[in-house]
């Protein structure tokens, strides 16, 4: 029961970018299209997962006083094989990608998920917590992305989804649209929570 | 002495006896002869640009006072069809009827009440409904249309492509091409004049924003161009946004400074990024953007002009 609610943490209640404000940088940049938020939302799950593993492993054996230089090394090894994998294997996706694969060793949301979870938690536990974390960003970034490029683009994973009269407003996969998307987003899910918690009550 | 006939209340204790409503409509009052006109020179689709872009505002405004919970009878104080008119006469006189409602929407929308509402918006709405426009459909935004919808560039656009401008005087009687609202200078001039006698606007900010713009575009050469003292200010002054801008933007009573200094530097400001957009930017026009940057320094040039309380350090 505890299990599932540390992996489900993470997807609403903590949701990393719709919460918690974590990782901003490439949820605002990289959303310009549905494809490039699932790349990085997975590519950003991949190396939480694999540092939250490693990281609860070695819990007992990195000093105090030098915990963030250990789990920055971790993450930045992890990242680095991200980044060569991708480079190798979807060579197209890391080109427009591009520095925000290389910049996840400095994601707040790896590097808070190791303090504040990993470096207290058994390595199940852990894994769970990356896992329902990665995919709240990932989710996130989905969000995000498909908004800005079906309005922006008239697209969806690069498919004409809206009528050809319709005119793409393309103010949407601006830097600008990116900040307008996330506020109102943002601004709907306190709404939807403020809702259910008077209807509960609370 | 019956202490209950005291009414114990916090300043400000005298009002004017103005509201809110009778600003709006004066300036709506201000801003009609040069509606217009943009009617009887570019046609009847103007009309219909203009209505929808009211309505739209109007419409945007209602539904979003139901969906915050407040009372529907502020739509009636006339802010929101001032926001809407004002976006409809910033866009080019061919331009689609959906835009132009998106448009409003959009500066009723996120231009004032994510922000809670008139009075706590940093930047002019109809402004951030244009800047929205523009930055989204571009090519719609800047499709200049002259009398009868015939294509035709703005003056502005003449002098940086090196072409012949149109004489002054038809610069000033507003027989050019542009957006709706900013072609004809004189009746601009009149309503800006009309309400500066009625003290709805103050005078500081479109007299500095005019001269900074004048003074610049006189001394200082254009990209390209050699040599001191030798530009056209009339021309520019007579051209582009500036007039609508400077009188009926600038001077929006939300986001512009409170103080008498501070409104003199507002000007100066949306005068020196102006000029310097038309002068040396990627744009033939820098009204929108010099005023919305103006407006978003607006609490720090209050805060810098704001007069000291007697006996304060």
């Amino acid at each position: 029961m505890r299990s599932l609610r540390v992996f489900s943490r993470g997807l609403v209640d903590e949701n990393p970018v719709f919460r918690l404000l974590l990782g901003m940088c490439p949820a605002l940049a990289v959303s310009t299209a549905a494809v490039n938020g699932l790349g990085m939302g997975l590519a950003a799950a991949a190396v939480l997962v694999a540092s939250n593993i490693l990281i609860s492993l070695l819990r007992s054996v990195i000093p105090d006083k030098i915990r963030i230089p250990c789990y920055i090394v971790v993450i930045a090894t992890f990242v680095t094989m991200v980044d060569l994998l991708m480079a190798a294997f979807v060579p197209d996706l890391h080109a427009v990608l591009g520095i925000f694969i290389p910049l996840i060793v400095v994601n707040c949301i790896v590097l808070q998920r190791a303090e504040a979870f990993a470096s207290k938690n058994t390595v199940f536990m852990s894994a769970l917590d990356g896992l329902g974390m990665g995919l709240g960003f990932t989710a996130a970034l989905m969000i995000l992305a498909s908004v800005r490029e079906i309005i922006g683009s008239g697209t969806f994973f690069g498919i004409s989804v809206l009528p050809l009269a319709f005119e793409p407003m393309k103010l949407m996969v601006s830097p600008p649209g990116a900040f307008i998307s996330l506020g109102l987003i943002i601004g709907l899910i306190n709404y939807l929570k403020n809702r259910r918690e008077a209807e509960r009550g609370v | 002495m019956d202490i209950k006939k005291l009414t114990v209340s916090s300043s400000p204790h005298l009002h004017s006896g103005d509201t809110v409503r009778q600003a709006m409509l004066l300036v709506l009052v201000a801003l009609a002869p040069a509606a217009l006109f943009a009617v009887y020179h570019f046609g009847w689709y103007v009309l219909a640009i203009l209505l929808t872009g009211t309505i739209s505002a109007v419409l945007a405004e209602t539904a979003l006072l139901r969906l915050m919970k407040k009372p529907l009878t502020i739509v009636l104080d006339g802010s929101a069809a001032l926001t809407g008119l004002l976006l409809a006469l910033n866009v080019p006189a061919g331009a689609p009827l959906w835009m132009v409602a998106i448009g409003a929407f959009m500066a009723i929308a996120i231009g004032k009440h994510v922000f809670g509402g008139l009075g706590y918006n940093p930047f002019n709405p109809a402004l951030v409904g244009r800047a929205i426009l523009v930055s989204s459909w571009p090519a719609h935004m800047t499709a200049w249309v002259g009398p009868g919808l015939i294509s035709s560039a703005t003056p502005l656009a003449m002098q940086r492509a090196g072409e012949a401008v149109p004489p002054y005087l038809d610069l000033f009687l507003g027989l050019k091409a542009g957006s709706l609202g900013e072609v004809s200078v004189f009746l601009l001039l009149l309503g800006g004049i009309f309400l500066i006698c009625k003290k709805v606007i103050d005078w500081k900010i479109p007299g500095a924003y005019l001269a900074t713009v004048a003074l610049m575009t006189w001394v200082l050469p254009a990209r390209g161009q050699v040599g001191f003292f030798a530009g056209d200010p009339l021309m520019h002054v007579l051209s582009g946004g500036l007039v609508l801008g400077a009188f009926f933007m600038a001077t929006d009573w939300v986001t512009s400074p409170v103080t008498k200094l501070g409104r003199i530097v507002m000007g100066l400001g949306a005068g020196i990024i102006t000029a310097v957009i038309r002068l040396y930017g990627g744009l033939p026009e820098g009204v929108t953007f010099a005023i919305l940057i103006m407006n978003g320094l607006t609490p720090l040039i209050d805060r810098y002009t704001m007069g000291r309380r007697f006996g304060a350090r």
